[in-house]
């Protein structure tokens, strides 16, 4: 035990919060994903050194208070609206670093015309999507990304395709769009996952420099308190049902 | 032989969800007895074997852990 206390000064760390992410204790339930999420984000932000060039744009839902916990400068969006915001920014300041943060019910379902057009026009900006297939904030009501026969406080019976629709695939969607250049899916689950998201997000903000066109990045997430399972069971229950919908991996790369 | 490593944990930032537990290769983290000021409990160091791998620093949600390694 000696010899562990000697271990804690400056010469042996490996591993701390990045200065990219502000102090302020994060609002989101335990176990969300939105944290990690963020910090991969700062993470890729820090290794790149960019810090004073990001500017972000945060959405409505859950991480509506994202500006409290990037240390970037930052601006809210009305729902939805993140890329249409995003892409006003961009074009007055294009030697800037714009990413746009969102979640499932802003981007794929209030948001899905501006996200489309952005993507479509492909504008040079990152757009971070965080799905976990329900609206988090509201307390869980059905989201176009719910999945089939899965439980919502507006599909108390499962989601009935026949009448509800099939749950939307709108990062395959986009992939298809001429204007988007990397489009990948991941997660933030594990070790493994979380690390692969930062590279991912790194990679987007290198071509974002390169001016290619839009990069959109989905990290499949998890809701504890509307899924009603614990962090560690959403975490498994996101294995097994989210992925194999929503798989993870490249979806469209770089030629 | 593995390198020592080592975590240090803020309590107070700590919500208990347990996914270091499960993220850490050498069952280092435990949840704790006592609650924090929130009235979570909270991860704690319960043996010596950590690598200082940083696998539970890199899933906590809420950036709560520290990880030292020896050169």
């Amino acid at each position: 035990m000696i010899m562990a206390e000697n271990l804690k000064n400056p010469e042996n760390l490996v591993y701390e919060k990045t200065k990219v992410l502000t102090d302020r204790v994060l609002h989101y339930c335990p176990g969300c994903g939105h944290g990690t999420a963020h910090r991969m984000l700062a993470e890729a932000i820090d290794d790149l050194g960019i810090q004073e060039e990001t500017i972000g744009v945060a959405p409505v839902g859950c991480s509506v208070l994202a500006y409290y916990y990037f240390d970037v400068d930052m601006t809210e969006a009305a729902h939805g609206r993140a890329p249409a915001v995003a892409t006003g920014i961009k074009r007055v300041m294009p030697e800037k670093y714009v990413f746009t943060y969102q979640g499932d019910g802003d981007l794929a379902a209030i948001g899905t015309a501006e996200t489309i057009h952005a993507c479509n026009r492909g504008e040079n900006i990152l757009i971070v999507f965080v799905n976990n297939g329900i609206y988090g904030m509201t307390g869980g009501q059905m989201a176009p990304t719910t999945l089939e026969n899965m439980k919502s406080t507006t599909s108390p019976r499962g989601r009935d395709v026949k009448t509800m629709g099939a749950p939307l695939k709108i990062t395959e969607l986009i992939a298809q769009l001429p204007g988007t250049y990397y489009v990948a899916r991941h997660s933030v689950h594990t070790p493994a996952n979380a690390r692969k998201t930062k590279r991912a997000l790194k990679k987007a903000l290198e071509y974002q420099k390169e001016e290619k066109g839009t990069c959109f990045i989905e990290v499949v997430s998890n809701c504890p308190s509307n899924w009603k399972m614990t962090p560690v069971e959403s975490n498994k229950w996101m294995e097994e049902n989210m992925f194999p919908f929503y798989p993870l991996g490249d979806i469209k790369v770089p030629q | 032989m593995a390198k020592k490593g080592d975590v240090v944990i803020q309590i107070e930032k700590c919500k208990g969800c347990e996914v270091c537990i499960s993220a850490c290769p050498h069952e280092v983290l435990a949840m704790s007895e006592e609650v924090n000021s929130k009235g979570y409990h909270y991860a704690v160091k319960v043996n010596s074997a950590c690598t200082g791998c940083a696998n539970c620093a890199v899933v906590c949600p809420d950036a709560v852990i520290t990880v030292y390694r020896e050169k």
